[in-house]
């Protein structure tokens, strides 16, 4: 009772918070909760089934330009958002054939190879995509009369898929599935040895995770109504990374403080004028010199603290 | 029909032969030892029947079908079940959580293991089996926290799960003490009674003889004997392998 308290209360203040933002503060809210939907989906590749990937802004992207294409084309978006995850989520497969055969640092550069060329793919094949000034006039959707045309309207769109988004994470991850990752992802022989295919588990978690990507992407590209190829880039695909190494990988709770962090960090600090960028990767090494489990394990300890001093809760 | 057959099992790494044209085979019901010095290359002569490594030459047949090649995890689905020299557990996982994933793959499709729970009748046998193995109190404890012997029983305990018809054993005992060495002794016996198949890699030689009806012994990957337990002990070229030869 009281967690689903704590939780109505949560999205209580989320659903008010517009109310209170200006234009640009709304619109980095908005685009946390996107970058919260791509993280989520990394953590279930990397930080469950421990298969890296550097290439979940190809996926990202892939997402993206499904939607600002097939929007472009006349189709309705929401037939097109399933499609930016399928889209994603089959690249993906394709990425994780080599994590059949390698892992740790070589998965990590043949990922970032991947990146390198969905990003040149982007940039070159104008025709496609637009090249390097991308796809611009990107409209946003609507439910009858219904519009999710405003920012103040988009925002609780993407409020919804990103709770749609945290909610099939928690059921994949207490699924056996999300089980079989983990199995993979700690003992491959272990896993083999008592009859989990490596082979189906590990395509799975890249296919799943990049799903979230693609469904990520295809939410991203009408909220800033215009995509182009900077915004798919390796270093995009890192932010997702430190994202979850922040907040703790192989944690539900990870991927959100990881997005939050990432996405408002820089902007909360952006009052420390030049020195901002210093600051933030001050504290991104301090986490990880003091935090190896990530930001997570501040919440549990609160978790922890708070019952007790309270006394009889559970 | 044997149950398990291997022709002209060969395995080399590099120059080393680690298995040397080795034809073996278990009849249903049967409990062999395969034995051999250190080296002796019968570790890797498992790890070639479940395809954990490729077999350089030779070929696998379980209950008469060829499965040569099939990849590891299909191969212990057929129903043979197997532990590691050193033991492979999830050690960040629970107790539980291990006993329950080395049945979760053996049913069902894919898919469905998206949307359904766990067996109710797998959750009893897990409480079950922990019980028998007399480590069911450390159900909630994650696999790494728990002693050697533990482990070892734990791992035991796992590879039983899925009931497989075959059970390949590699060292079931080494690091388990005599109590439980006995208990996990009757156990065998027990569930070969009920028609349960075993191969057991084993150094102690009580446990090889008082346990197996049939012998297999090992030197430098080809096997130099084959025989019951009385045979083997008064085998010359058995003794040989072990304590070298007089010059």
């Amino acid at each position: 009772m009281k967690r689903w308290l704590f939780w109505g209360v949560v999205i209580a203040i989320l659903c008010a918070l517009p109310r209170f933002l200006g234009d640009y503060t709304l619109y980095v809210v908005s685009l946390t909760y996107v970058y919260t939907i791509v993280a989520i989906g990394l953590n279930l590749t990397l930080g469950y089934a421990n298969q890296v990937s550097l290439c979940h802004a190809s996926f990202f992207g892939i997402g993206a330009y499904t939607m600002a294409l097939l929007l472009a084309q006349g189709w309705s978006f929401w037939l097109i958002l399933p499609l930016s995850g399928i889209f994603g989520g089959l690249f993906g497969a394709v990425v994780g054939f080599p994590a059949l055969k390698w892992k740790d640092h070589y998965l990590a550069l043949i990922t970032i190879a991947v990146n390198i060329i969905t990003f040149f793919v982007m940039v070159q094949e104008s025709w496609l995509t637009g090249g390097p000034t991308g796809v611009s006039g990107i409209s946003r959707p609507s439910i009858g009369s219904l519009s999710f045309a405003s920012d103040f309207n988009y925002y609780y769109l993407l409020l919804v898929f990103c709770i749609l988004a945290i909610l099939a994470s928690i059921w994949i991850v207490n699924s056996k599935w999300g089980r079989a990752f983990r199995a993979i992802g700690l003992n491959e022989l272990a896993a083999r040895g008592h009859g989990i295919s490596s082979f189906n588990y590990k395509l799975l978690a890249f296919a799943v995770g990049a799903f979230f990507a693609g469904v990520g992407g295809g939410l991203f590209a009408p909220l800033l109504r215009y995509i182009a190829p900077d915004a798919f880039t390796f270093f995009i695909s890192l932010e997702f990374l430190i994202m979850i190494v922040i907040g703790g990988m192989g944690r539900i709770e990870g991927p959100i403080i990881g997005a939050i962090i990432v996405v408002m960090g820089p902007e909360v600090l952006r009052m420390a004028e030049a020195a901002y960028l210093i600051v933030y990767s001050l504290m991104l090494i301090l986490v990880m010199l003091f935090m190896r489990e990530g930001l997570v394990i501040v919440l549990d300890r609160l978790r922890k603290a708070i019952p007790a001093r309270v006394g009889s809760r559970e | 029909m044997p149950l398990l057959e291997t022709q002209k099992m060969t395995k080399d790494f590099y120059k080393l032969r680690a298995v040397n044209q080795l034809d073996f085979h278990v009849e249903k019901g049967e409990i062999v030892a395969v034995i051999g010095p250190n080296g002796s290359g019968k570790s890797t002569f498992f790890n070639c029947i479940t395809h954990i490594y490729s077999a350089t030459a030779g070929r696998v047949f379980y209950q008469g079908r060829d499965v040569t090649g099939l990849p590891a995890d299909k191969i212990i689905r057929q129903g043979i079940g197997r532990t590691f020299q050193l033991i492979q557990l999830f050690l960040e996982m629970t107790v539980f959580e291990n006993m329950l994933l080395s049945v979760q793959e053996h049913r069902g499709s894919l898919l469905s293991r998206l949307f359904t729970k766990d067996d109710s009748e797998d959750i009893e046998r897990a409480h079950e089996i922990l019980e028998f193995l007399h480590i069911s109190h450390l159900k909630d404890e994650l696999a790494g926290n728990l002693s050697y012997g533990q482990q070892k029983l734990l791992d035991f305990g796992m590879v039983l799960m899925p009931r497989p018809e075959l059970v390949l054993l590699d060292e079931p005992t080494s690091g388990v003490e005599m109590e439980m060495r006995e208990r996990l002794m009757d156990h065998i016996r027990e569930l070969n009674k009920q028609g349960q198949t075993f191969v057991v890699i084993e150094h102690n030689m009580d446990v090889v003889m008082n346990l197996c009806e049939r012998i297999v012994v090992l030197d430098y990957g080809e096997k130099i004997a084959e025989g019951r337990p009385e045979e083997i002990q008064t085998n010359q070229r058995v003794i040989d392998a072990y304590f070298g030869v007089e010059e």
